[in-house]
């Protein structure tokens, strides 16, 4: 602790270089072997289409190196490969299909991906600072609550697999919940930033629980509305919870009161239960969540037994990649891209998805705790619990931790909405990464010197 | 800011865990739950896609998987599929039913645990785990004679070599077409099951060691004499009551000779003549005078009352535990509740050809492994000593003459001697089944038989088991002394 070390500040790119051409490397090892095991040759297009990902990904690391030295140097990698990996299971679902790489549905993916990269990488280049995003608080505030009221719309929204979370415009579809996700984070941490004075201030103390002022209960009355709308007519409880919960969680990080947290889950989960009794779409989705095996739940959809099945058909070390049956669960390649994993790569397969998606949340928190502004911190911590938050509602929803839903999992499910807004939501966190760890200017300018700092403590 | 973000990082890791903890439940606590839901296609699909192991009957392949285009990945064929029908049984949607594919479908299928080491290299080395192959006993001539035989009758017919207890033919008739219900065709393999499984004269029962049992009727007299012999009270030369009936003590009832018919014009038999011409009034005596605990105690030792797995589980045969006197001297010529498989016959047979020495019946000489391996080899083994080798000796004689002067002459062999004991067993009112068990040749025995033919004769004449199964057991043994 005595000692000032005159080390020059890591900006961390050589080791994010490394592990993403590690991550390049898994992801090609995985379609080799899907190759092998499937048609017993390499696939003939591995090189076409190594040299493609990695051109993608090294491109984006050069973007790093020059807007964004400091950044946060694991994100890029555990994106490439999760991205990667959701690519291979896309194309092996593909195959049990019956659909080359030029038709299927892989392909598509790829191109999206390279959009959402290019996008990423734009977003990079144009926002210098994140607290640019700060002066668009409202605008995104009305963006984000437009974008979930789309699917609703009549002539574009769409309905698909029981949930109305679709907007469809000729040939495209969107999901607009992904990026109302992105802008509703930007919007609550502009908002909470300039209200968290109001909205922690103390009310009456109840069990030993100090409650906010009944004056202040609006924000969290209308997005609990707002969610509950989401629930009831676009019939999505995994939107719904997600909106909900980021906005509870960002009010708790803005006032650090708990109160908050008891008063949002009491709300939520007495709306929800208000919505059991009142709707037969929320009484099926429950009666399938927990008696998934029973007559009537396979009566109404099998979907979820089959994909339980497959994971179970997997089981601890998994069928090995295109050893499996995944194309016998529906929505493989989407919704039920985790149970996929599960059969093909097993349990183990699956804990290490997992964790990549824990150490991606990980990397955002510790970005917010790293960041000096109130904005970038609840920003950063927002984008990360919202991922978190996601991760949580897909797979929890396809393991029976809770009802099942119709949200993808991040960067893995078919599905180019949701790659744009999580590589975009990516971007935004290495920006406010790289803002977190880059060294202050001062700082710099004495190391550059290598000369002894006297200063110890730096007044602002 | 920084310690409510601390907290929400304990809380998204909570939620991670509880991933974590769902994900253990369903892949690895409850997995192998869901995969034994029968509604789970994913398991039937692995099953089928599993290349299972033949079955060979000397070197030909009559159960083989063969690749397919479909999702099933193989078909299951059976060459002669009617000929082996219950020895291979069938493997279809219904899973592994019968034969050797349910009793042994461990191995067929390559799950089995003797298969542990080649189930590991396969893991490492990616090849798709092979099921092992079953060599069989049988012999194909033996096996198409007694098909051959029997006909469109019903019954069944097996045969042993008496010195080792290898089952060179197993046959039951009616037969049937494994392959009608092999197939990838859902709604035919149905229907043709069901037809099958409700059909009245049960095609799907194996008759020779599983079916509804039968009584042995005259052929049983071999075991009698082997008791009455062992007590070391009687020789072939005793003599015995041979009037046209024997009255029963205890009630009115008599026990009549074949036809009302005495044994001998003297009113009196030798246990050998007796045999010989199959004389009821003489064995009733007989049965009576050694008791029931020693006619028990003799059925035992050739086999009553065991349930071998030859793989296949095999009814236990049985003499009824609880006999007075009248029921004693009917149970001592084969009738009352006295039940047989027809396999328990051939070992009564083959017994009595072995020196006395009954040998535990097989049907699986060896298995061997994808890789041309044996994986493991059946040595034939002593099931029991049911009589001296010298009161085989006696039997042998005795049977011996059954087919030169008696009842068995249609068995007879040129150039062989043969020994045998037909019978006729009564069921119901009027109809018989008709038996023959022999073993040739006399002196050094190669093969040991039993034959059944249901309906095949009438009660009023014990010729049932001399003209309709005598034939057939003769062929089977041409068969395979010829070779």
């Amino acid at each position: 602790m005595s000692v000032v070390s005159s080390l020059a500040p890591r900006s961390g790119r050589t080791t994010e270089l490394v592990l993403t051409l590690a991550a390049v490397a898994i992801v090609g090892l995985a379609y080799v072997n899907l190759g092998l095991a499937t048609s017993g040759t390499i696939p003939p297009g591995l090189a076409a289409l190594g040299v493609g990902y990695l051109g993608v990904s090294l491109a984006f690391h050069v973007v790093l190196r020059w807007r964004a030295r400091y950044a946060d140097p694991l994100l890029l990698p555990i994106v490439t490969l999760l991205n990667g990996l959701g690519l291979v299971m896309i194309h092996r679902v593909d195959i049990a299909r019956g659909r080359d790489l030029s038709d299927g549905v892989a392909l598509r993916q790829l191109m999206w991906s390279a959009l959402a990269v290019a996008i990423a990488a734009g977003v990079l280049v144009v926002l210098r600072d994140h607290r640019i995003l700060r002066r668009y608080t409202y605008l995104a505030g009305a963006v984000g609550f437009v974008l979930l009221l789309l699917p609703l719309m009549p002539l574009i929204g769409n309905s698909e697999y029981g949930s109305r979370i679709w907007i469809r415009l000729g040939p495209f579809s969107f999901q607009p919940g992904e990026v109302a996700k992105l802008v509703l984070a930007v919007f609550f941490a502009g908002y909470l930033v300039q209200t968290r004075d109001a909205l922690s201030v103390a009310g009456r103390k109840v069990l030993g629980l100090t409650l906010p002022r009944a004056r202040d209960l609006g924000p969290i009355l209308l997005a609990w509305l707002a969610s509950l709308g989401v629930l009831v007519f676009e019939k999505d409880l995994g939107s719904s919870l997600l909106f909900f919960g980021l906005f509870v969680a960002m009010l708790y990080v803005a006032t650090e009161r708990v109160s908050w947290i008891a008063i949002g889950l009491a709300l939520f989960g007495a709306g929800a239960y208000l919505a059991y009794l009142t709707f037969g779409h929320v009484q099926t989705r429950v009666l399938l969540w927990l008696h998934t095996f029973s007559p009537e739940a396979l009566q109404s959809s099998d979907q979820l037994a089959k994909g339980l099945m497959g994971m179970a058909a997997g089981g601890m070390i998994g069928t090995g990649l295109g050893r499996g049956r995944p194309d016998l669960t529906y929505l493989a390649e989407s919704d039920f891209i985790v149970p996929s994993f599960g059969e093909e790569l097993g349990m183990i397969g699956l804990f290490a998805i997992l964790v990549l998606y824990a150490l991606l949340v990980e990397r955002g928190l510790r970005t917010s705790l790293g960041t000096r502004d109130g904005f970038g911190k609840l920003l950063a911590a927002g984008l990360s619990f919202s991922l978190a938050l996601q991760c949580f509602v897909v797979v929890g929803g396809v393991t029976r931790v809770i009802p099942l839903t119709g949200l993808t999992a991040p960067f893995l499910s078919s599905g180019g909405s949701s790659l744009l807004a999580n590589w975009t939501l990516v971007a935004i966190l290495l920006r406010i990464s790289d803002h977190a760890r880059r060294p202050l200017p001062d700082e710099q300018e004495g190391s550059a010197v290598g000369e002894a700092r006297t200063e110890v403590v730096r007044m602002p | 800011m920084n310690a409510p973000v601390r907290r929400l990082s304990f809380l998204v890791a909570s939620l991670f865990a509880a991933l974590l903890v769902s994900t253990t439940l369903i892949q690895y606590v409850f997995a192998a739950d869901l995969n034994a839901r029968p509604d789970n296609r994913r398991t039937l699909l692995a099953t089928y896609a599993r290349e299972r192991g033949e079955i060979l009957v000397g070197q030909d392949p009559v159960a083989t998987s063969q690749p397919t285009d479909d999702e099933f990945k193989y078909q299951r064929r059976y060459s002669e599929g009617e000929l082996y029908a219950h020895v291979t049984g069938f493997y279809s949607f219904y899973g592994a039913v019968g034969g050797l594919e349910q009793s042994e479908n461990s191995l067929l299928s390559g799950s089995s645990d003797k298969l542990f080491y080649r189930r590991v290299s396969d893991l490492f080395t990616g090849r798709r785990p092979q099921g092992a192959t079953l060599e069989t006993t049988l012999d194909p001539a033996v096996q198409k004679a007694a098909a051959e035989g029997l006909g469109n009758s019903r019954g069944a017919a097996v045969a042993l070599d008496p010195k080792t207890g290898a089952i060179l033919a197993l046959v039951s008739h009616p037969t049937f077409d494994p392959n009608s219900v092999a197939g990838h065709d859902l709604g035919a393999v149905e229907k043709n099951y069901q037809e099958l499984n409700t059909a009245e004269d049960r095609p799907l029962v194996d008759r020779a060691i599983a079916g509804d049992l039968y009584p042995p009727g005259s052929v049983f007299k071999v075991v009698t004499a082997a008791a009455a012999l062992s007590s070391g009270d009687y020789t072939a030369d005793s003599t015995l009551p041979g009037g046209a009936s024997l009255d029963l003590p205890q009630t009115t009832a008599d026990l009549p000779n074949f036809g009302d018919r005495p044994c001998s014009s003297t009113g009196e038999v030798t246990l050998k003549q007796a045999l010989v011409v199959s004389c009821n009034p003489a064995f009733g005596q007989l049965g009576m005078d050694i008791g029931a605990d020693a006619l028990r105690e003799q059925a035992a030792k050739f086999g009553f009352g065991d349930a071998p797995s030859i793989p296949m589980q095999v009814t236990p045969s049985s003499v009824p535990a609880e006999l007075n006197e009248p029921q004693l001297a009917q149970s001592a010529i084969g009738q009352y509740d006295v039940r047989v498989t027809p396999l328990q016959m051939a070992m009564v047979a083959a017994g009595v050809a072995n020196d006395g020495v009954v040998m535990q019946p097989y049907l699986v000489q060896s298995v061997i492994g994808s890789d041309l391996s044996v994986i493991e080899s059946t040595e034939p083994h002593e099931l029991s000593q049911a009589v001296t080798p010298e009161v085989a000796d006696t039997l042998t004689d005795m049977m011996t003459a059954v087919v030169d002067e008696g009842s068995g002459t249609r068995a007879q062999i040129s150039g062989t001697t043969v020994a045998g004991k037909t019978g006729t067993a009564e069921h119901g009112s009027g109809r018989a089944h008709a038996w023959f068990i022999s073993f040739a040749p006399a002196d050094d025995p190669q093969i040991a038989v039993a034959v059944v033919v249901e309906d095949g004769g009438e009660a009023s004449s014990e010729t049932g088991g001399g003209i309709v199964a005598a034939p057939i057991a003769k062929a089977m043994m041409e068969a395979r002394l010829n070779q």
